[in-house]
């Protein structure tokens, strides 16, 4: 039993290799198996627009887009996303020309603290292209998996209903 | 979290190999429960085998039978909203997007939601007794706080409840779960797949050590005509149900042919009653009967003190999702009163 322990942690020793592509640009990841996506993004490759909020899965804080869908990046390991493509809070604008959503955001007071905004941003845009939501009700109820202790969800739910009407995608 | 070993897997047979190979290894698909668990140290695993890259189980096709097979991989988000379940089986439908947020529907497979662990406050909380968690150290849930606890099917060992809404949907549709382990394949009826407490409340389930969901089968009649899921908790929406039903109804004008009942939030397992759907077959779908079935499906209903209510509650929403179940497209997203 001993000598198999021992053998395990001589396993162990070795960093994983994920390679990423993060905002367009490929990343080469050596991180531990234990290593969330969330800490992989942050700590590792610097993109500390994702937010660590409850890390179980319960705030939508850390909310990404991974290979054009919406997920917790604090319930994910950073090694099951081999090859996948990630989009983050940082990634959406281009250039200096914010997203739609990050403009509908500004032009309804769609956050006070800003915590939670990355993971709402992240989550409106997936929402968006599922295209699941029609009524405001209904986008409601799929944004529920983001928390917004400000008490910004009016200004939020406000913003998408505004980008979905322009018809936004991108 | 601890260290592990990592593996992934590509096939099904190399899969079971790798999880009979070390102790304590467990299954890795769409990792919500479990990493949330190991996160909370209720769980120590000393090796994962990724599951997610294994060619044909994230599918979804039809049978000959006239059926239809969930992959294990398959993401719940993605078998909600699925044109066949949509069309053919929106009772499993709405039951999966009535379930946790948009991003971990996207996350979990079907597999996985049948193993999710209950959310009881004592299971969460490493430092007291649980039998769950820990075998014969006790359950304080019986005398403590037990507003989300179970009101059927409980034990002296245990009275934490089964959290999934998709499983209650796959009760009521009599769905079968297609497993695979060292010893071959078999396939498990869904009321024989979970399992009551006992005095083994260890135990969630009637799997065996190793052995992996591959698909989930639903068979042919899907309910698609009359049913609805309703799901009854604290808040609008992202929380577990105090008391949700799937109802599926076969009627012949005002006369129930068939009726399938399944109650979450109230056991160990999704709760069905054969004597309650055996009295209603025959007779007329109104109030007066959902009335009588929901008296048979808790009559050895037994609250602990602060889920008391649910008892009464779970009768309201029995007859409340029958009367749905006659006019599905009264049915709102969440919990909110019908229009």
């Amino acid at each position: 039993m001993r000598s198999e322990t021992q053998n395990l942690n001589h396993l162990k020793q070795g960093d994983c290799t994920v390679n990423l592509t993060v905002n367009g640009e490929q990343k080469i990841l050596q991180v531990q198996p234990w290593v969330s996506l969330l800490d992989g993004l942050r700590d590792h490759l610097n993109l500390t627009g994702t937010k660590k909020g409850c890390d179980h899965g319960q705030c939508g804080a850390c909310t990404i887009i991974c290979d054009d869908k919406r997920i917790l990046s604090c319930l994910t390991l950073a090694v099951m996303k081999n090859g996948s493509e990630i989009t983050t809070v940082e990634g959406i604008a281009h250039g200096n020309e914010l997203h739609p959503i990050q403009q509908a955001f500004i032009d309804h007071d769609a956050f006070q603290c800003g915590y939670c905004t990355p993971g709402q941003l992240c989550s409106a845009i997936g929402l968006i292209k599922e295209g699941k939501a029609q009524t405001r009700e209904e986008v409601k109820e799929l944004m529920s998996g983001n928390l917004c202790r400000c008490g910004a969800n009016i200004g939020i739910i406000d913003a998408i209903m505004e980008v979905k009407a322009g018809g936004g995608h991108e | 979290m601890n260290n592990f070993e990592y593996k992934q897997a590509e096939d099904i047979a190399t899969a079971i190999n790798l999880i009979s190979e070390q102790d304590n290894t467990k299954f890795l698909a769409g990792g919500t429960n479990l990493l949330d668990l190991w996160k909370y140290n209720l769980t120590n695993p000393s090796g994962l085998v990724d599951i997610n890259r294994i060619h044909g189980l994230a599918e979804i096709k039809e049978l000959s039978n006239g059926g239809v097979r969930l992959g294990a991989n398959f993401k719940n988000a993605d078998t909600a909203y699925h044109p066949i379940i949509e069309n053919k089986y929106p009772l499993l439908s709405k039951a999966i997007l009535a379930g946790a947020s948009a991003q971990i529907r996207n996350m979990a497979s079907n597999g996985g939601n049948l193993l999710q662990r209950t959310r009881c406050y004592y299971f969460y909380d490493p430092d007291v007794p649980c039998n769950k968690r820990n075998p014969g150290s006790g359950c304080p849930a019986k005398e403590g706080y037990n507003r989300i606890h179970a009101i059927l099917g409980t034990s002296d060992h245990c009275i934490a409840v089964f959290p999934s809404d998709m499983c209650v949907a796959l009760a009521a549709l009599n769905a079968l779960v297609n497993v695979e382990g060292a010893e071959g394949k078999r396939t498990i009826a869904f009321a024989d797949f979970h399992r009551l407490p006992g005095d083994r409340p260890d135990l969630d389930n009637n799997l065996k050590p190793g052995e992996l969901i591959t698909s989930i089968d639903l068979p042919d009649k899907g309910f698609a005509q009359n049913y609805s899921y309703l799901k009854l908790r604290d808040r609008h929406s992202y929380a577990f149900a105090l008391v949700s039903v799937a109802t599926a109804l076969e009627l012949d004008g005002e006369m129930i042919k068939d009726a399938r009942i399944a109650l979450g939030g109230v056991a160990h397992k999704p709760w069905r009653s054969t004597e309650a759907e055996n009295f209603l077959r025959g007779k007329s779908a109104n109030e007066s009967n959902f009335a009588a079935a929901a008296d048979i499906i808790l009559q050895d209903a037994k609250g602990y003190g602060h889920n008391d209510f649910k008892i009464a509650l779970a009768k309201k929403a029995i007859i409340r999702n029958g009367l749905m179940a006659l006019n599905p497209q009264s049915q709102l997203p969440g919990a909110k009163p019908s229009a």
